[in-house]
């Protein structure tokens, strides 16, 4: 078995629109590799096509391949549900779901899954809570509604909800724009912390924060993957002139 | 502008905005009272648990006209919610262009047709075939007329529900139709409720659509496809009818159905309420 993720030959459009031209990259398993790269540049919709939710967009179309564990997410017959519970997601904003309760929110994807015996989501429920590093400060309110944390909490909880169903791959879209530097930092932590038990995806239009939290860090522009390699090396030698101007901040 | 210029203006606004909101409960609280001083003298048990007597004899009831709304209204909402709130679902939910905006259109030009004619459309589709005026008949008209309030708020409603909810719900692994069942409908929830209520009520009064469906009938309901008393039908026949104590059950009448509405819409209200609050 092949571990991590291998994406090869990656081509993304909305309608006539070529958004994502010919990406190649290969990212380790139960490592943080980080997404740099201007806005617009491609790389949501790059993340986007790793757990099938690019072609949920109408007029949406992916071609290529991307090798999850081995597995090709796009083979004929792959169920894209099925695909999704071994990939989680988290977003820009803290999405909770408002209708539900922080206990019912972390337990959703499995209780959708048809687990079903309370002691089993109870279970599941304290360890992505615990993973996430929220149970201390929810475990009092976990009846509360989920939309009444803060946005850092909010944002957490989110994590633990992608957690609870036990995923291979975690991605983040940009986790920490909608969030101040204390909620940032706390989540920085987290990700070092979940690094090792899986492999992590990381959007960011922070590049300290790429330095901080990755191994790995890809450059895109304007739809193509401009250079990828080790964390350190990429920020302090990069082998392109265009990664080099990126990240002196001469454009961008 | 001055500071002093510009703390009067936004007093006067502000009073005319709460004067504004006055006037529209208004017109409900005149109904009310005089529903009140017209009909509440004739209001006693018998009213509730008697049949109508026959012309001439004092007391009776209309009790057979209330259980006849109640079942036509139960009825018609059981055949018109589900149908309107999936077909809502539909609109909102749905990546097809033309057919959403077809049945959107059309949807809006059968809330415009007179409620009569739906009632000449359920004769014909119902009536007829049956060879018999039916509380079956009186439901479809109903359930018609429910149709479009119920699907137009329930896409506007599902609509609001932001799509960043159902991505969070589908990057889950949990399929579209849970994700729509699951965590779409009960953040629309309440809303939605308010848009069934509205349906609800509008039909309840409605009394053209039943006059050649439902027809009324003086006795107990014997059957759905029997004949059956409502209370707008009693009402209407109590009203144009030429004895002041028929005049003072019909006004009596009235002030039931109005209840009647006001106590259904308070009990979805707290029946359907959730723990959190979705969208309104």
């Amino acid at each position: 078995m092949v571990d991590g993720i291998q994406v090869t030959g990656v081509n993304a459009w909305f309608g006539s629109v070529h958004v994502l031209k010919g990406i190649d990259l290969a990212m380790a398993p139960k490592a943080v590799t980080a997404i740099i790269g201007p806005s617009g540049c491609g790389k949501s919709t790059f993340i986007r096509c790793l757990n099938r939710m690019h072609e949920v967009v109408p007029e949406a179309r992916v071609s290529g391949t991307v090798l999850v564990e081995g597995e090709d997410v796009y083979a004929a017959g792959v169920d894209p549900v099925q695909v999704r519970r071994r990939i989680g997601m988290v977003f820009q904003r803290p999405n909770p779901f408002p209708t539900m309760s922080v206990f019912d929110n972390v337990a959703a994807g499995l209780r959708l899954a048809g687990i079903r015996r309370r002691a089993d989501l109870q279970e599941a429920v304290e360890r992505a809570l615990r993973q996430a590093a929220l149970w201390d400060e929810v475990k009092d309110g976990l009846d509360k509604s989920g939309t009444s944390l803060s946005g850092g909490q909010q944002q957490r909880l989110c994590i633990a909800r992608a957690l609870a169903v036990d995923p291979a791959v975690l991605l983040m879209d940009e986790p920490c724009s909608a969030l101040d530097p204390i909620a940032t930092a706390r989540i920085e932590e987290l990700i070092l912390e979940l690094r090792g038990a899986l492999t992590i995806v990381i959007v960011t239009h922070n590049m300290q924060q790429a330095a901080r939290v990755s191994e790995a860090t890809a450059f895109f522009l304007m739809g193509e993957l401009v250079e990828f390699g080790v964390t350190r090396e990429l920020f302090t030698n990069p082998r392109d002139k265009r990664t080099e101007d990126y990240i002196t901040g001469r454009f961008g | 502008m001055t500071a002093r210029t510009r703390r009067v203006v936004n007093r006067v606004m502000g009073e005319l905005t709460a004067l504004a909101a006055g006037l529209v409960i208004l017109p409900l609280l005149l109904i009310f009272g005089f529903l009140l001083f017209q009909g509440a003298s004739a209001i006693n048990v018998d009213f509730f648990t008697h049949l109508p007597k026959p012309v001439g004899e004092d007391g009776g009831g209309m009790a057979n006209a209330i259980i006849g709304s109640l079942i036509l209204v139960g009825l018609a909402a059981c055949l018109g919610l589900p149908i309107g709130i999936l077909g809502g679902v539909y609109l909102a939910e749905s990546r097809d262009r033309r057919m959403p905006w077809l049945v959107r259109f059309l949807a809006d030009v059968l809330n415009g047709v007179p409620s009569i004619v739906i009632g000449i459309f359920a004769y014909a589709l119902v009536v007829l075939p049956m060879r018999r005026f039916s509380a079956l008949a009186g439901a479809v008209a109903l359930a018609v007329i429910m149709l479009p309030i119920v699907v137009r708020t329930s896409e506007e409603l599902v609509r609001l529900v932001p799509s960043s909810l159902r991505e969070a719900a589908l990057a889950l692994g949990i399929p579209e139709w849970k994700v729509i069942l699951r965590v779409v409908l009960p953040t629309a929830r309440a809303g939605i409720i308010t848009g069934v209520m509205v349906a609800v009520a509008r039909v309840a009064g409605e009394t053209a659509p039943l006059l050649f469906t439902a027809f009324g009938n003086r006795f107990w309901h014997q059957g759905l496809d029997q004949p059956i008393a409502a209370l707008p039908l009693q009402i209407f026949a109590y009203a144009i009818a030429p004895y002041d104590d028929w005049h003072r059950q019909a006004w009596a009448g009235a002030l039931v159905l109005i209840g009647m509405v006001f106590i259904v819409s308070l009990a979805a209200r707290v029946a359907t309420r959730g723990r959190f609050s979705g969208v309104r």
